[in-house]
């Protein structure tokens, strides 16, 4: 662990290197954290399922390519076919949890979780898959630093889908009544809402942002059923951080985490690297949760 | 239930406990998962029925003590029994050590924070021991050989794991009368209020994690062993088996109730025994509906849905017990 650090001090190209890949991962959890601080906003639901449905994306992607087809065409397609996913999982189950405990919205989805996570299993197998975009690679400064140009291209694929829901949620109708929702249900209802198809719609929209994103994943990393979780989780880390309809804050927040996981695999080892991310969750939770305690509130 | 009833059907389940490994002894290794199972269901609902503080990551506590415990068999070389014995002491120390120090950080949070932080722990736990060499990283240690053939082994822990869930059942049935289950069930109705009336709340919980802690510290200690192997996510840190098993089971049963966590255990228990086996590889699919049918459809419980099925049976137990 020392020598890693020394490793670091001594070649400072490679600082640059471990930021530069940690930025661009970054800006893919920063789209799965939107699509959760969504779903939260508005339904009030912590969905537990999140990276499992970054995942499918990825395995849509991955069975496209199968086909034949350019993996490039795994986003829109992964987008499309996880709304419709998201809108019946919404019909069958978030719909029916959305208005009661946490908890219980909580279990149902990591149900949900552990039953996507399987299901792939059964369909892909247990092997890591990644999709071939054929893209090369750039070397910068003397080849110190090497940049894949499919994982700047998913930085830029991720940035530009931001982008595009934000428009999505300002100008378009649907878009206004999700937020109007998100600030107050009672009050849209009264104002003729329908507030379940606001629900509905949120939900499915959440599904297609890590849909879109799993494709991402999958041409510029990789994807493997049960790595979803991780997912899950820094998007919630995201969350909390940044707070709900916080914007600029999701950005920094998901880029920092990925700089931040990025030097926590290489100073303590790629095999730590996913216990970083959860020993990090529960130091995040902690240290919110102590800073509220000084003004007698606690984290709700 | 009459507290009659009650004592009848403790001395029926005593009598079974003792008798069945001999009754059916093909079966002996399924029992003593029974019971393993029933503990891990009242445990969880010391914090997740009781006192309403719903963890994910009780099975941290297992995991610790399995590895604690097989760590202890191979660095002591004392003789078998005493190294299990030993073993499952240690773990059984550290989860409650760790318990509460992770308690005096974490349960401060309420309600679905915990949760998540407690999902956070297992897992990280998991991935720690999968890292660490000393502890065998990603291939986990072997347990030494039962001293015996394994009809006798099945037989030591079917008695050791039944031995240790009656102790549970009566340790908890005696704590949940005293002020300090009253105190876990005021936190868990109106913690505010609770805090209000002056009970130092945070030392409950703690409390009660503890508790946990320590009889899941054990449970694991001697699960390593009847196993046969230590591993850092299928067995000791297994999220998605025993980790939602206990969750799952306490639910189905009807949790913050004393007999739930043990009738969910035994009814999921049987059930999966009986079907799992026709499943070949779709059971964690099956697990995965399981959850959110129940979750979604049946989160009262059995013994919730039997309270407002014959209300009147209720009302009598609730007077025979004097908490009416």
């Amino acid at each position: 662990m020392a020598a890693n650090v020394q490793l670091l001090a001594d070649a400072p190209f490679l600082i640059l290197q471990l930021l530069l890949d940690g930025l661009m991962i970054g800006a893919i959890f920063a789209v799965a954290a939107y699509g959760m601080a969504l779903v939260w906003g508005v339904m009030n639901v912590i969905n537990v399922v999140q990276g499992e449905l970054v995942m499918l994306g990825g395995f849509i992607t991955y069975q496209l390519t199968l086909w034949g087809v350019s993996p490039l065409w795994g986003v829109p397609v992964a987008a499309l076919v996880l709304f419709f996913i998201g809108f019946g999982l919404h019909h069958a189950v978030i719909r029916r949890v959305a208005d009661r405990d946490m908890f219980i919205s909580l279990l149902a989805t990591f149900g949900l979780s552990i039953l996507l996570q399987q299901l792939m299993n059964q369909i892909w197998g247990g092997d890591v898959r990644t999709a071939e975009s054929g893209l090369g690679t750039w070397f910068l400064l003397d080849y110190t630093v090497t940049v894949s140009q499919m994982k700047a291209a998913a930085c830029g694929g991720a940035i530009a889908i931001g982008c595009a829901l934000i428009l999505f949620l300002k100008k378009s109708r649907i878009g206004q009544a999700i937020r109007a929702t998100a600030q107050n249900p009672r009050a849209a209802r009264i104002l003729g809402i329908d507030t379940n198809r606001v629900f509905a719609a949120t939900y499915g929209i959440n599904a297609a942002l890590c849909g879109a994103a799993g494709a991402l994943v999958v041409m510029a990393y990789s994807v493997h059923p049960y790595i979803g979780l991780p997912y899950t989780v820094r998007s919630f880390m995201i969350v909390i951080v940044a707070g709900l309809g916080n914007l600029p804050g999701v950005i920094a927040a998901g880029l920092g985490l990925g700089a931040a996981e990025n030097f926590a695999g290489f100073i303590l080892g790629v095999q730590y690297q996913v216990a970083f991310v959860f020993c990090l969750l529960v130091v995040i939770l902690v240290i919110r949760s102590s800073l509220l305690q000084r003004q007698r509130r606690f984290l709700r | 239930m009459s507290a009659r009833r009650q004592q009848l059907l403790a001395l029926g389940i005593a009598a079974a406990g003792i008798a069945l490994p001999f009754a059916i002894p093909d079966f002996r290794a399924q029992i003593a998962m029974l019971w393993a199972l029933v503990i891990m269901a009242q445990t969880w609902d010391i914090t997740g029925g009781q006192t309403g503080y719903n963890s994910f990551g009780n099975i941290l506590f297992f995991g610790v003590g399995m590895y604690a415990s097989v760590v202890v068999q191979r660095d002591t070389g004392l003789d078998y029994y005493a190294a299990l014995a030993l073993g499952m002491a240690t773990g059984a120390a550290i989860a409650a050590t760790l318990a509460v120090l992770l308690g005096s950080m974490i349960l401060r949070m309420r309600g679905h924070y915990f949760a998540i932080a407690t999902l956070g722990l297992g897992i990280a736990a998991g991935e720690i021991a999968g890292g660490w060499d000393y502890l065998g990283a990603g291939s986990g240690l072997s347990p030494p050989l039962f001293p015996a053939p394994p009809q006798t082994a099945n037989l030591f822990f079917a008695y050791l794991y039944f031995a240790l869930a009656a102790l549970t059942f009566a340790a908890l049935a005696a704590l949940y009368r005293t002020r300090f289950g009253l105190a876990l069930n005021a936190i868990r109705d109106n913690e505010d209020k609770a805090e209000a009336m002056g009970l130092r709340t945070g030392l409950y919980k703690i409390t009660a994690w503890t508790i946990a802690a320590f009889v899941l510290g054990l449970t694991g200690g001697a699960m390593g062993n009847m196993l046969g192997f230590v591993d850092p996510r299928d067995t000791a840190f297994a999220g998605a088996t025993f980790g939602v098993w206990m969750v799952l089971m306490a639910i189905l049963g009807g949790k913050g109730t004393l007999w739930g966590p043990v009738l969910g255990a035994t009814v999921f228990h049987i059930t999966q025994e009986l079907l799992w086996t026709h499943l070949l590889g779709w059971q964690r699919v099956a697990l995965g509906l399981i959850i959110v049918g129940i979750v979604v459809f049946f989160p009262q419980g059995i013994l919730g849905w039997a309270r407002t099925r014959w209300p009147a049976r209720h009302e009598q137990r609730e007077q025979g017990s004097g908490r009416a």
